[in-house]
């Protein structure tokens, strides 16, 4: 039983970070990463969502 | 996964329709102030004529030029980053929900909407405490300052903001006020001295704009989302 228990929870472990971490990265690239295109392209929504902007 | 991804493009598109209907047009405005094509202080004939401008730039775009891109590309690029940040968000709070459920809560449509009303606490409303939404046009303080105070805000919020939610003791209650607290006695990186370009009134308004559009898509974000994954664990 408490095998069954690690073994489900070791399981949903990877998922819960992936999805985490995608979450993260694209939080990253769109609302703080300044390269130039992206700064541009996202600009309106950067200023609308409140994030730091220039 | 695919929850968080309908949750989020769903809000995203909410997100994009609200910015359009009650945001963009101030961003417009403060731009024509960032760019010298308006000039706060001027005649009072001059100011009547500022006053129709944000009208003028919804409806018509009657003030872009040539050289710059095209308003529908700017704005098809606006929905599509609204819907990325928004799906960003939506992974996020579904992560949130998995772990939650790893500790026996069970989450529901309700309780995702809480959780939606907590991520617009801790993304944008103590941050916009510390960095009010900026208008084109306005200045501020050095943006990797910024970002570090903005990140760590918003970390010290969804820590305290959990720990007031799920913690049990005393301990964790104090532990959450002060963590929901302590961003704001350490204090944003701010200037020694203010020189925007753009009306006072103008950033006014977009600041309250942009809180209540964000509370109004967190909350149906959370929504979905815990509907989503409600959904997806009787399954």
């Amino acid at each position: 039983m408490t095998t069954t228990t690690q073994t489900k929870t070791q399981s949903l472990l990877a998922p819960i970070l992936g999805m985490a971490v995608i979450g993260l990265t694209v939080l990253l690239a769109v609302g703080h990463a300044q390269s130039a295109t992206l700064h541009d392209a996202a600009h309106d929504m950067r200023h609308a969502t409140g994030f730091p902007c220039h | 996964m695919t929850g968080a991804l309908i949750a989020g493009i769903a809000a995203g598109l909410l997100a994009a329709v609200l910015h359009f209907a009650f945001v963009q047009s101030y961003i417009l405005l403060g731009e024509q102030y960032e760019t010298g094509e308006l000039v706060h202080f001027q005649t009072p004939a001059d100011h009547a004529t500022e006053d129709h401008a944000a009208a003028d730039q919804h409806d018509h775009g009657s003030h872009e030029h040539g050289d710059e891109p095209s308003v529908l590309q700017r704005n098809a690029l606006t929905v599509g980053f609204t819907v990325l940040l928004y799906v960003a968000y939506g992974m996020l709070l579904t992560a949130g929900f998995a772990i939650a459920s790893q500790f026996g809560r069970k989450i529901t449509a309700t309780e995702g909407a809480l959780w939606g009303l907590a991520g617009f606490v801790a993304f944008q409303m103590a941050p916009g405490m510390g960095l009010a939404p900026e208008l084109p046009g306005s200045a501020a303080a050095d943006l990797t300052a910024r970002q570090i105070w903005w990140w760590s805000t918003v970390v010290a919020t969804g820590g305290g903001l959990a720990l007031l939610a799920y913690g049990r003791s005393i301990l964790t209650v104090v532990a959450g006020i002060v963590l929901l607290a302590l961003p704001h006695v350490i204090g944003a990186p701010l200037l020694d001295a203010y020189y925007g370009y753009a009306p006072t009134e103008v950033g006014a308004i977009f600041s309250s704009r942009v809180l209540g559009v964000g509370l109004a898509v967190w909350v149906v974000l959370g929504w979905l989302a815990g509907r989503q994954w409600d959904r997806g664990a009787a399954a």
